[in-house]
């Protein structure tokens, strides 16, 4: 150390001064697992200089609750509860892979009718979930009042989701061989058997339209804004390569160029008999991602509109025994959930419940890019960043 | 020394319920493009929710962490209170109705309005949060920057007017007959607006709050009546700069037409109604930008503001001398 102020040093003080330096170390930030915009209880450990983020560590596990392992205390029926409530802002997508791939071993014909369902209402879950994400990330780069137009347009469409399935988040509508009865339709005998509610057509072409418009307003409103798209475009470009290298799949993937859709590529849902687009990206950056869900909405609401006017007729539920046993096996299913790509692994014993059940979910490798994209990064964009991720904790930690 | 307490009174007194009405603008332009019901139809058609919110937060409790340093901590929103209440003295609302109608006015409401920043950056530092510090290093980063194009754009008033005491600025613009923001300073006009809300950091430069990265920057720590009195502070900030610039660039108290002899009983309400359109136009930013960025912000301040505002000065000063 040199006293600049010290008389022996005045000569030298000019080289002197500009050769001491300040001894600086990294701040540690924990962003969470309380923090408004870690979508629940995701920590991240931030080394930051200043605004400068130097390495981040995401620690998981917050919201662990054991459904892996609580499969296998369960009957097939029973788990259908469950998994619900692993991604839950988008919860009828998370029962269709887990029933296929139990319906599957079973080797159980699903009929039309029922498969058309199922479409209708994953297409709303991955609807509500865009909403939602809409809303968030708009809140996450400061904009405070998109979020109350996408609850609102989104409410719309959980009450049709509701009006079927009795329930906004958690429908629990799946059985093994089909679906069951609408909960607001009229009475149910063997010979009469209400599927959809009295108006549900008409409802849903409503609300659809309105889906379309408000996608609309969100690019006028979000993706028109010139601070929205300073604060989003170049920042935290994910390349095809790394984001396949990692696992990533989704909108996500999607919007760095890689037009893979689990829709087109697997037969869990009839997908194939509609004509729809699959939006893509080009940069890969925070825009795209939102961009790409935007456009998505528009898609899934064309999707719904062609199922409702090619809704075949028929039965609700395929025969199945009264006691579900599921034949010895494993299969695995994945199917294309808002979050991006849902497997379960199902290993079968031939007992009433799976022997093991493997959850792969599409945040939880999604979630695993964080380092990589947020090296360098400025906090705001850490922010930024994370939000266009679009994960939820359950997802995460099952 | 009752008169120094009765304009210290008053002082308090008009900043305070000029927070009141940004408030109530505040949340009711919040709740009428958000639609949200609570503040424009319950009580009163919402006209009493900013009092629910007071009383809210002063039956909460005051919480002190241990951590923290206790007497700045506790003093620290005070002190940005004061500086915006003093901000005010020197306001005119009519050529007599002014607290103080200082000399050199336009320097002292600069120097004061920076003031605040002191406080926050205290706040921030004496909170023992790192989310705390980080909102308080942000808005001290942004004063910096901020300062200098907010009193570049004056002086392109004050070289109009000639003078710096804020009477005599609306005073020239009465002789002009149309108030600077039309006689040439439409220029530094925008540059003040957007230097000044960036000063009282609100959005799109609410940085050094930033809920959605800081959780509440350097408000985070603070509860019960230390939050509200920051909360009001930043109400009471956006009134007077907006007051200031209608003094400065809209012509303050004076209306064309009125009679001149009755400036005292309008005069309050002509700036009033100035200051209330420039405030929604605050209100309409804030419930519709993001946030920027903080270099994105710095950019803004030194590539572009403190440029235009130096062209402005040299293009007035020309047009002074020249014609």
């Amino acid at each position: 150390m040199i006293n600049a102020l010290d008389p022996q040093n005045m000569n030298n003080f000019s080289e002197a001064s500009v050769s001491v330096e300040i001894e600086t170390e990294d701040m540690t930030l924990n962003i969470g697992p309380q923090h408004p915009s870690t979508h629940g209880v995701l920590r991240l450990v931030a080394k930051v200089d200043g605004e400068k983020v130097h390495d981040v560590k995401p620690v998981l596990g917050y919201m662990h609750r054991g459904y892996e392992k609580l499969a296998e205390v369960r009957t097939y029926p029973q788990i259908t509860t469950l998994v619900n409530r692993i991604d839950w802002v988008a919860g009828f997508s998370n029962e269709i892979p887990f029933i296929a791939g139990a319906e599957r071993l079973m080797e159980i014909e699903v009929p039309e009718r029922a498969k058309h369902i199922r479409l209708i209402l994953t297409e709303m879950a991955r609807i509500s979930s865009h909403f939602v994400f809409n809303g968030a990330y708009a809140l996450e780069v400061g904009a405070l009042t998109p979020i109350f137009y996408a609850m609102e347009d989104r409410e719309r469409v959980l009450d049709l989701i509701e009006s079927v399935t009795g329930g906004r988040f958690h429908p629990n509508f799946n059985r093994i061989g089909g679906v069951k009865p609408a909960a607001g339709a009229g009475p149910t005998s063997k010979k009469n058997i209400q599927d959809l509610p009295a108006g549900f057509y008409r409802d849903t072409k409503v609300a659809m339209e309105k889906v379309i418009e408000a996608a609309d307003q969100f690019q006028n409103l979000i993706g028109g804004n010139e601070v929205f798209k300073k604060r989003t475009k170049n920042v935290g470009v994910l390349t095809a390569e790394t984001a396949e290298a990692y696992g990533v799949s989704g909108p996500i993937l999607r919007a760095s160029g890689v037009k893979s859709d689990l829709r087109t590529q697997t037969d869990y849902l009839p997908y194939d008999q509609f004509d729809y687009d699959i939006p893509v990206g080009e940069n890969g950056d925070c825009y795209d991602r939102w961009d790409v869900r935007v456009k998505e909405m528009v898609e899934s609401a064309k999707i719904v509109l062609q199922a409702i006017d090619s809704m075949p007729s028929g039965p609700l539920q395929a025969k199945v025994p009264k006691v579900i046993k599921v034949p010895k096996g494993r299969t695995y299913v994945r199917a294309e959930n808002p979050k991006g790509e849902m497997g379960y692994y199902i290993i079968s014993d031939g007992g009433l419940g799976p022997y093991r059940l493997k959850v792969r979910t599409a945040s939880f490798s999604n979630v695993s890019i964080l380092p990589i994209m947020l090296e360098g990064a400025l906090l705001p964009d850490l922010i930024a960043i994370m939000g266009s991720l679009d994960f939820v904790l359950g997802d995460v930690d099952r | 020394m009752t008169d120094v307490l009765a304009k210290v009174g008053f002082l308090a007194l008009a900043a305070l319920n000029g927070a009141i009405i940004f408030t109530i603008m505040d949340v009711k332009g919040a709740s009428w493009m958000q639609r949200r019901p609570g503040p424009l139809h319950v009580g009163l058609r919402g006209f009493i929710f900013p009092l629910a919110e007071i009383l809210k937060f002063v039956q909460k409790e005051d919480i002190i962490p241990t951590e923290v340093d206790r007497p700045v901590f506790k003093w620290a929103p005070a002190y940005v209170m004061v500086s915006c209440v003093a901000l005010f003295a020197v306001v005119p609302m009519s050529p007599t109705l002014v607290v103080a109608d200082l000399e050199l006015g336009v320097f002292f409401a600069l120097a004061i309005s920076s003031l605040g920043t002191i406080g926050v950056l205290t706040a921030g530092w004496s909170s023992a949060n790192k989310y705390s510090l980080m909102g308080g290093l942000r808005a001290a980063g942004q004063l910096i920057a901020y300062e200098l194009p907010l009193i570049l754009a004056v002086v392109g008033v004050v070289i109009q007017a000639e003078t710096m005491s804020l009477v005599g600025i609306v005073e020239k613009q009465i002789e002009w007959g149309v108030p600077f923001v039309v006689g040439g300073q439409i220029v530094g006009f925008l540059i003040f607006m957007v230097a000044a809300t960036a000063e009282m950091m609100r959005v799109p430069f609410d940085m050094p709050i930033g809920e959605s990265e800081l959780t509440m920057g350097f408000m985070t720590e603070y509860s019960g009546i230390r939050f509200l009195i920051f909360y009001i502070s930043e109400y009471m900030n956006m009134f007077i700069l907006c007051a200031i610039a209608s003094t400065l660039f809209l012509g303050g108290y004076h209306v064309p037409l009125l009679p001149t002899e009755w400036v005292n009983f309008y005069g309050p309400v002509v700036l009033l109604t100035k200051t209330a359109i420039l405030g929604f136009i605050l209100v309409a930013i804030r419930w519709s930008q993001p946030r920027f960025r903080e270099d994105q912000l710095q950019n803004l301040a030194w590539k572009i503001l403190i440029p235009a505002s130096l062209v402005n000065i040299l293009v007035t000063a020309i047009m002074k001398v020249g014609f």
